[in-house]
């Protein structure tokens, strides 16, 4: 205990972290889209069953409820949206539990913005900008945008669209990588997770930015269905040097097929024995009132801090990870 | 034995894979932000020394292996076995050629060193990091030479064969890394 006191960053990573805050405010002020606060403790929390969440008790005497520390500020944003707040951009904590190792903090720092009437590649090129500006230090060398068919095809001669076990099963044991036939039976999702992860991802190297779009409709998240290919949705994911650094969408706005996916989710937590997910009927209803065609993205600001920095771990740029918290 | 989960395996921790008792290397942590988690984990064989990586649903959990590692002192070569005693409790153990593995060139008679014993029964031995052996054969140096430039080959009473300066001689003792089977310098009588 005794040196524990300590942060585990340096004090030169302090003034990295306040100035790239500084460089980001900077960023979205001269593009006027505005600074928003959302509340971290919600009464709803995302019912993502791959997204385990903090929860507490209110006090209040005759309002004692569960409160929910919140894995994203999607939702709460989402509302604001709705209510006509136009382009806004947040950066705030995020809360996922029990995720902790080189690459993960239960606590981390997210920058999410949302972008009125933005597609996909538009949404991408803002993206592009602005980590040219963040990594200047470092540098960028080179961005580029494939799909999630083209670069998973390019990296293991599979089909992410369509699912074969065999031809998937035979890979994975190819690859020395057996034991991922029982870690995802038959979960096309899962062999995704699995063979993206450990086949696809670490390709990503050489200071390059990669965008990877065009998600199969198995990992549509919060994206809205392509219309000329529902095999796919209009996520993107961005990587650099094997790290993933976001997660954006072109939002889906129909009330209806959130609806739906809340409860298909709901039912996987309860399939796997997870704790009860509290369903966000606000953001449904805000859904309902119209929620402006928009884009949004989320990007980890500690994971950008250490691609700047080149340094091995979170702690490195975090003050005090969770274990000196 | 217990029963370890992803989350609690770190570098050291002895577990049974494939029927084999194995010690966590590394372990990391890999999670797509929207996805399934997993731990990519790093693990020796005890038994065979390779090193394989492994992934594991996060969560998923494995049988502790019963492993620990005894100082010991090394007794003597019977042929077949090589025989251990704990100084303390003066219990023996014996260990085969294939067992002992590499150690067996380091090893001399009396001298302390760390048997793992699985389920009690001697897995590997491990010699002391650094031991003192004499020299039983190795040409004679080049007069005036002190630098230890160069260096030549020496055999140990053990059997060891070491890289030592010009200048040290048959019959002197010097001390060696078993770590690294480098010369360290010689020991004054």
């Amino acid at each position: 205990m005794q040196g524990d006191w300590q942060p585990t960053c340096s004090l030169a990573m302090l003034r990295l972290r306040a100035q790239m805050l500084q460089q980001i405010r900077e960023f979205f002020a001269e593009r006027q889209v505005l600074e928003v606060e959302t509340p971290l403790l919600g009464q709803a929390i995302g019912t993502d069953p791959q997204l385990q969440f903090f929860s507490t008790q209110y006090g209040l005497p005759s309002h004692e409820q569960r409160l929910f520390l919140q894995t994203s500020p999607e939702f709460a944003m989402k509302r604001l949206l709705a209510a006509g707040s136009g382009s806004i951009y947040q950066i705030c904590k995020a809360f996922r539990n029990g995720e902790a190792g080189r690459f993960h903090n239960p606590e981390f720092t997210l920058l999410e913005w949302y972008r009125l009437d933005f597609d996909l590649q538009q949404l991408m090129d803002e993206v592009e900008a602005l980590l040219q500006l963040l990594l200047q230090a470092m540098p960028l060398t080179a961005c580029q945008r494939i799909s999630y068919q083209a670069v998973f095809y390019q990296h293991t001669g599979l089909d992410a669209l369509v699912f074969s076990l065999d031809a998937y099963r035979d890979f994975a044991i190819a690859k020395g990588l057996p034991e991922a036939v029982d870690i995802c039976g038959e979960n096309h999702a899962i062999w995704l997770d699995f063979l993206f992860s450990h086949c696809v991802q670490p390709m990503f190297t050489g200071n390059t930015l990669t965008m990877v779009f065009a998600y199969p409709a198995c990992q549509s998240s919060l994206a809205r269905t392509n219309v000329d290919n529902t095999l796919v949705t209009e996520r993107v994911e961005l990587f650099i040097n094997g790290v993933e650094l976001g997660n954006g969408y072109h939002e889906l706005t129909d009330a209806v097929e959130q609806n739906r996916r809340f409860d298909a989710e709901l039912t996987q937590r309860q399939q796997w024995q997870l704790p009860v997910a509290e369903k966000d009927q606000r953001l449904l209803a805000a859904l309902q009132s119209g929620l402006p065609n928009c884009s949004g993205i989320a990007i980890g600001i500690d994971r950008l801090l250490m691609l700047l920095s080149a340094s091995p771990a979170i702690d490195e740029v975090l003050s005090f990870p969770v274990h000196r918290a | 034995m217990a029963v370890y989960s992803t989350n609690e395996f770190k570098s050291g921790l002895k577990i049974m894979l494939d029927n084999d008792p194995c010690a966590i290397i590394d372990n990391e942590f890999v999670k797509p932000g929207k996805g399934q988690a997993f731990n990519r984990v790093k693990i020796r064989n005890l038994k065979t020394g390779r090193v394989i990586e492994r992934t594991f649903k996060s969560g998923e959990s494995l049988e502790g292996a019963d492993v620990i590692d005894m100082d010991m002192q090394y007794l003597y070569n019977d042929g077949e076995f090589r025989h251990f005693m704990v100084q303390d409790t003066f219990e023996q153990y014996q260990a085969d050629s294939k067992t002992v593995g590499d150690a067996a060139q380091w090893l001399k008679d009396q001298d302390p060193c760390i048997v793992t014993l699985w389920n009690d029964s001697p897995l590997a031995v491990t010699p002391a990091n650094f031991v003192e052996l004499a020299i039983i054969e190795t040409d004679p140096g080049v007069r005036g030479d002190t630098s230890g430039g160069g260096g030549k080959p020496a055999k140990l009473e053990t059997g060891a064969v070491v890289r030592v300066p010009l200048f040290v001689q048959q019959g002197e003792v010097i001390k060696v890394d078993t770590r690294t089977g480098e010369y360290i310098s010689r020991v004054k009588e």
